[in-house]
C-alpha cells in the first residue's frame, strides 16, 4: 500500500469558474496499480498548487479527480462521469483518484446529497473549457481555424483532413492557452454519457477485493488500536487497570485518551497492539472504573413519556406559520390529534469506524473512511495546533457511512493516539462500539392536530419534539429547530391556508446526529401518516388528495406517473395500498407499497413503486440503486431496528440485537425516474422518508390499523 | 508457526493458534479483501472458504485452517472472471462494496453446489450475508446471471 508519487512536467492556473479553477497539467504516474488509495493532493509534494478535477499526461492519460466520498452512492462515477461528457474522454480509459481535503475543491462534506446538486454546474463547465482550450491547441498546431476541428474520445479531429492529436500532445500547448470564458455547454440531447445508465467504475474494484476501504489501508511501521470507551458520553475514567492487558502478546501500549464528541470529551481508555486481534484480546483483559456521576441515566421509556408530556403541555419554538390553526383547532367540533413515535438509530456501515493517523512533529497524516475530508482537516488543524497545510486528509473508499463518517470524534481520537505513540496507528471500532456509543439518530415524537371541513383540510398544527442536532453543535437555544419541516412538501404552505409547525426543545445526555435523510428520515413518517389520517377523515382517495393540495405541474406529473405504474386506478378496496410524498435535499420522491397478509398473519410487502424527481441527473441506474437502498433501510429502521437506552446505556450490540434486513426481508421495487432538465436534486437520501408512511399507510388500508410508533412489528399487526 | 496455504500459496505465520483466520489474512498476510464486519458470524463479510466450503473467518480459528486449503476473494479467480464476479458487473450490484468480497464467496459455493438456483435457493443461501446498502435485489438477479454463464461455459 503506498500513494503514488507524482513529478509534474508544466501546470496552468487559471482562475474563475465560480470559486474553482481549472488546470491543465503535465505529469507522470510512478506506478499507478489499482489497489492504491491515489490521492489528487500528492501533486503537492512538489510544492506547487493545483486547482484541478483534469489532469492529462503527455501520453494522453486523464486523470479526473473525485473531491467527495465515495460510500456507496457513486460519486467516483458520477463525478467523472459529468467531466467525461464535456471532456469527451473514453471513461472507461481513464484514471480516477479521490480529492484531499483541500478549499481548492469547495466543499467537499458528503452529505445532504449534495454531490451532484452542489457540483454539476460547474463541472460541466470544467469539462467544456478544458475541451474547448484542447480544440484551440490543435488548431494552433495545425494552423486551422478551430471550427473546424471538434473532440471525441480524447482526440481532436480535423475535419476536413481527418488529421488527429491525441489530448497528450496537445496538453502542454493548450496549458499556455488564455482560459476562455463562458464556454458552450451541450444540450442535454447531445449527452453521449449524461443520463445513460453506465457500469460504474468502482464495481471491478469491489467484486476482487482490491478495493482499500479506511481499515484496508496500511503503512510501514503502523499499529493497530481499539479503545474502550464509556458507552455514557459523559462518563469518566476513574481508574484502569492494565497489568492483564499489557501481558496479552502484541499489546505495547495501554492509555486514557480523550476525544470531542461535540464539545464533550468523551473519555476511553487505549490499547495499542500489533495488530487488530492483539489489541482487542489486550482490551478484554482491561478493568476500567468509571465515574458516571454528575448527569442522567435515561431510559427510553423516560425519554419518550417525557418528550410526548411536553407535547402536550408546551407550544414550543414556532418555526412557520400560515392563517390562525390554533383557532380552528380550538372551535372544531371534530378534530384528529394524534402522536407519533419514531426510534433512535445508530448507522451501522457494514465497515465499522475506523481511522488512521500518523502524527508527526512538522506533519499530521489521515487516511480513512472519511466523509468531510475538509472537515476534518480544519478541525485536526486546530485541535493540534497545526498550520493547515501541514494537515493532510486523505479519502478511502467508505464501507457505507450514512451521515456517522461525516464526524469529527474518530480521526481526533486517531490522531491523539498516534501523537502519544509516535507511530502511525489505526484505531479500530469493533461493531460493538460502533453499534453502541453513537451519536444516534434522534428518537422524536410528534403530535399532529388537524380539522377538515366539507372534505378539505380547514387546519394542520404540527409539534416535534427530540433532540435537537443544531443545539448539539452550539446552536441558540431559544431557535426552532432549522429542520422542523423537512420532508414537508412546500406547495402545501400555499394551498393549506391555516397551518403551523413548532419545535419543543428536548435535550437529553445521549449524543445524537444525522442520520441519512435527516429529520426527513422521521418527520416524513409523521407528516405522511397525517396526510393519509387526513384523507380518510375527509372521505377522500389519498392519492387524489394529494393532487388536491399539490398542485404543480411537476407534482402532478410525478402523481400522474405513481398512478399509472402502480395501477392505483384499478387497485381492489382495502386492498393494502399506501402512498406516501416527501420532499428531501432538494428531490421529491412518491411511493406507493402494496401489502398482503400471509396465512400465518404476518404482513408481506408485495410491492413497492417509487417515483423519482430529481431534476437534471446524470446516471438513471445508480439513482435507481440508490432507492433501492433507501427503501431497505427505511424497512429495517421502521420494523426491525431500535436502539433502547436503560440506565443511559444503549441496549444493542451487534448484528444479533440489532438486525439488519436480510436477501429475505426485500421486497419487489420498481424505480422510476423522472425525465427533465429543472436543477440537481439530491439522490443518496431522498428515497427513504417515503417508504414508511406508505407502508403503513398500505396496512391502515388493508387492515384498518394505524400504526403511529416505529418500530412495528410486521409479524404482528 | 502455523503452515496455511492461501490461495495456492504457502505461508508460515507466527499466530496464536486462537487468532482468527481473518485477522490472519488481514493484518499478518496482508489480504485485505476478507473485511471484518461483526466478529461473531452475523454477517458474512469475511466469508473464505476452506477446502471449498463457505466458513465465517472472524470465527475460524487459525489453527483450524492449518494445512488446508484458503480461498479468499483474491484467489477466487485470476482476472475477476469467476461467473459470480461477471454477473456482479454485469448487474452493477455493490454500493459501497463493503460486504460483497463475503457475498460473492457465499454465492461462489450455491453456484457450484447448485447451477441453476430458484429465487428460494438463493435467499436461503445468501441470508447470512447482511448488506446495509440494500443490493439484494440485484445480488438475486446476479446469481440467476452467473448460473446461466456458468452453464454457458460448461456447454462450450
Amino acid at each position: 500500500m503506498s500513494t503514488s508519487n507524482i513529478s509534474r512536467r508544466n501546470f496552468l492556473r487559471a482562475a474563475g469558474l465560480t470559486g474553482t479553477a481549472l488546470c491543465l497539467g503535465l505529469y507522470f504516474p510512478a506506478s499507478s496499480k489499482e489497489s492504491e488509495v491515489f490521492n489528487a493532493g500528492d501533486e503537492e509534494a512538489s510544492g506547487i498548487e493545483l486547482n484541478s478535477w483534469i489532469k492529462i499526461d503527455k501520453d494522453g492519460k486523464v486523470t479526473l479527480v473525485d473531491h467527495r466520498a465515495e460510500m456507496g452512492q457513486g460519486s467516483y462515477q458520477s463525478v467523472p462521469q459529468i467531466l467525461a461528457e464535456e471532456l469527451e474522454v473514453d471513461l472507461n480509459n481513464v484514471n480516477i483518484v479521490f480529492a484531499r481535503g483541500d478549499k481548492k475543491y469547495g466543499n467537499q462534506i458528503t452529505g445532504g446529497s449534495s454531490t451532484i446538486r452542489g457540483s454539476y454546474k460547474n463541472l460541466l463547465k470544467l469539462g467544456a473549457t478544458a475541451r474547448v482550450m484542447l480544440i484551440q491547441a490543435a488548431a494552433n498546431k495545425w494552423a486551422v481555424p478551430a471550427t473546424e476541428c471538434y473532440a471525441e474520445s480524447g482526440h481532436v479531429i480535423h475535419r476536413p483532413s481527418g488529421k488527429k492529436f491525441h489530448y497528450g500532445e496537445l496538453v502542454e500547448t493548450a496549458s499556455k492557452l488564455e482560459t476562455p470564458k463562458n464556454v458552450p455547454l451541450k444540450k442535454i440531447s447531445e449527452y453521449k454519457l449524461i443520463r445513460k445508465p453506465l457500469h460504474r467504475q468502482d464495481t471491478p474494484l469491489k467484486t476482487n477485493g482490491a478495493a482499500v476501504f479506511g481499515l484496508d489501508f496500511r503503512l510501514p511501521g503502523m499499529l493497530y488500536a481499539v479503545v474502550e470507551r464509556n458507552p455514557r458520553l459523559r462518563g469518566k475514567v476513574k481508574s484502569f487497570d492494565d497489568a492483564a492487558a499489557l501481558k496479552v502478546p502484541g499489546v505495547k501500549r495501554v492509555f486514557k485518551v480523550q476525544m470531542l464528541v461535540y464539545s464533550t470529551i468523551r473519555e476511553g481508555v487505549a490499547v495499542v497492539a500489533t495488530s487488530t486481534w492483539a489489541a482487542m484480546q489486550g482490551r478484554k483483559a482491561l478493568h476500567v472504573e468509571w465515574d458516571d456521576t454528575g448527569f442522567e441515566h435515561l431510559s427510553t421509556a423516560e425519554i419518550y413519556s417525557r418528550q410526548n408530556q411536553e407535547l402536550q403541555t408546551k407550544e414550543g419554538l414556532s418555526f412557520r406559520k400560515v392563517g390562525d390553526p390554533d383557532n380552528l383547532l380550538k372551535n372544531a367540533a371534530k378534530k384528529l390529534d394524534v402522536v407519533y413515535e419514531t426510534p433512535y438509530q445508530a448507522h451501522s456501515a457494514m465497515e465499522p469506524l475506523n481511522c488512521v493517523a500518523h502524527y508527526q512533529d512538522s506533519k499530521i497524516e489521515i487516511w480513512g473512511p472519511i466523509q468531510a475530508p475538509d472537515w476534518v482537516q480544519d478541525f485536526i488543524t486546530t485541535q493540534f495546533n497545526m498550520p493547515k497545510d501541514k494537515v493532510i486528509v486523505n479519502m478511502t473508499f467508505l464501507g457505507g457511512g450514512f451521515g456517522r463518517k461525516a464526524f469529527l470524534d474518530y480521526p481526533h481520537e486517531a490522531t491523539l493516539i498516534s501523537k502519544e505513540m509516535g507511530a502511525p496507528v489505526m484505531v479500530v471500532w469493533s461493531r460493538e462500539d460502533d453499534v453502541r456509543q453513537g451519536p444516534f439518530r434522534p428518537g422524536i415524537s410528534y403530535r399532529a392536530e388537524g380539522v377538515v371541513d366539507s372534505g378539505n383540510i380547514s387546519a394542520i398544527k404540527f409539534r416535534m419534539a427530540g433532540q435537537n442536532l443544531d443545539h448539539w453543535q452550539g446552536g441558540k437555544k431559544d431557535k426552532a429547530n432549522g429542520s422542523t419541516t423537512e420532508g414537508f412538501l412546500e406547495p402545501y404552505f400555499k394551498t393549506i391556508k391555516n397551518i403551523s409547525f413548532a419545535d419543543v426543545p428536548f435535550e437529553t445526555p445521549i449524543p445524537t446526529m444525522w442520520w441519512r435523510s435527516v429529520y426527513a428520515s422521521t418527520n416524513g413518517f409523521a407528516f405522511e401518516s397525517f396526510m393519509d389520517e387526513m384523507a380518510h377523515a375527509a372521505g377522500k382517495d389519498p392519492l387524489d388528495f394529494r393532487r388536491q393540495y399539490l398542485p404543480e405541474d411537476r407534482l402532478q406529473r410525478l402523481i400522474n406517473k405513481m398512478e399509472e405504474v402502480s395501477g392505483w386506478k384499478s387497485r381492489e378496496k382495502n386492498g393494502g395500498y399506501g402512498v406516501a410524498m416527501t420532499e428531501c435535499f432538494s428531490s421529491t420522491v412518491g411511493q406507493i407499497v402494496k401489502v398482503s397478509k400471509t396465512a400465518a398473519g404476518k404482513i408481506k410487502v408485495d410491492h413497492v413503486w417509487a417515483v423519482m424527481d430529481c431534476g437534471w441527473y446524470v446516471n438513471p441506474d445508480i439513482i435507481k440503486a440508490q432507492v433501492e437502498g433507501s427503501i431497505l433501510m427505511a424497512l429495517g429502521a421502521a420494523t426491525i431496528q431500535e436502539i433502547t437506552f436503560k440506565d443511559g446505556l444503549a441496549q444493542q450490540h451487534n448484528f444479533y440485537d440489532y438486525k439488519m434486513p436480510r436477501i429475505t426481508d426485500m421486497p419487489p421495487i420498481d424505480v422510476y425516474v423522472m425525465d427533465n432538465a429543472e436543477d440537481a436534486g439530491g439522490v443518496g437520501e431522498p428515497g427513504l422518508p417515503a417508504f414508511s408512511p406508505a407502508l403503513t399507510n398500505a396496512i391502515f388500508d388493508l387492515t384498518g390499523k394505524r400504526i403511529r410508533k416505529l418500530p412495528f412489528d410486521m409479524n404482528a399487526v | 508457526m502455523i503452515s496455511l496455504n492461501v490461495n495456492q500459496k504457502a505461508y508460515q505465520v507466527d499466530a496464536d493458534p486462537n487468532m482468527p483466520l481473518l485477522w490472519v489474512i488481514r493484518d499478518i498476510i496482508g489480504l485485505t479483501g476478507t473485511k471484518y464486519g461483526c466478529g461473531v458470524a452475523q454477517c458474512g463479510a469475511c466469508v473464505v472458504h476452506l477446502n471449498g466450503e463457505a466458513v465465517r473467518s472472524c470465527v475460524t480459528k487459525v489453527s483450524r485452517a492449518e494445512g488446508q486449503q484458503v480461498t479468499t476473494i483474491e484467489g477466487l479467480s485470476a482476472n475477476n472472471d469467476h461467473p459470480a464476479q461477471v454477473a456482479w458487473n454485469e448487474e452493477n450490484v455493490p454500493q459501497c462494496g463493503y460486504c460483497h468480497s463475503g457475498q460473492i464467496m457465499s454465492a461462489a459455493v450455491l453456484l457450484r453446489d447448485n447451477p441453476n438456483p430458484t429465487d428460494e435457493d438463493i435467499d436461503n443461501a445468501m441470508a447470512g450475508n447482511i448488506c446495509r446498502c440494500g443490493t439484494y435485489l440485484r445480488i438475486r438477479k446476479a446469481i440467476h446471471t452467473a448460473a446461466e454463464l456458468q452453464r454457458k461455459e460448461v456447454k462450450s
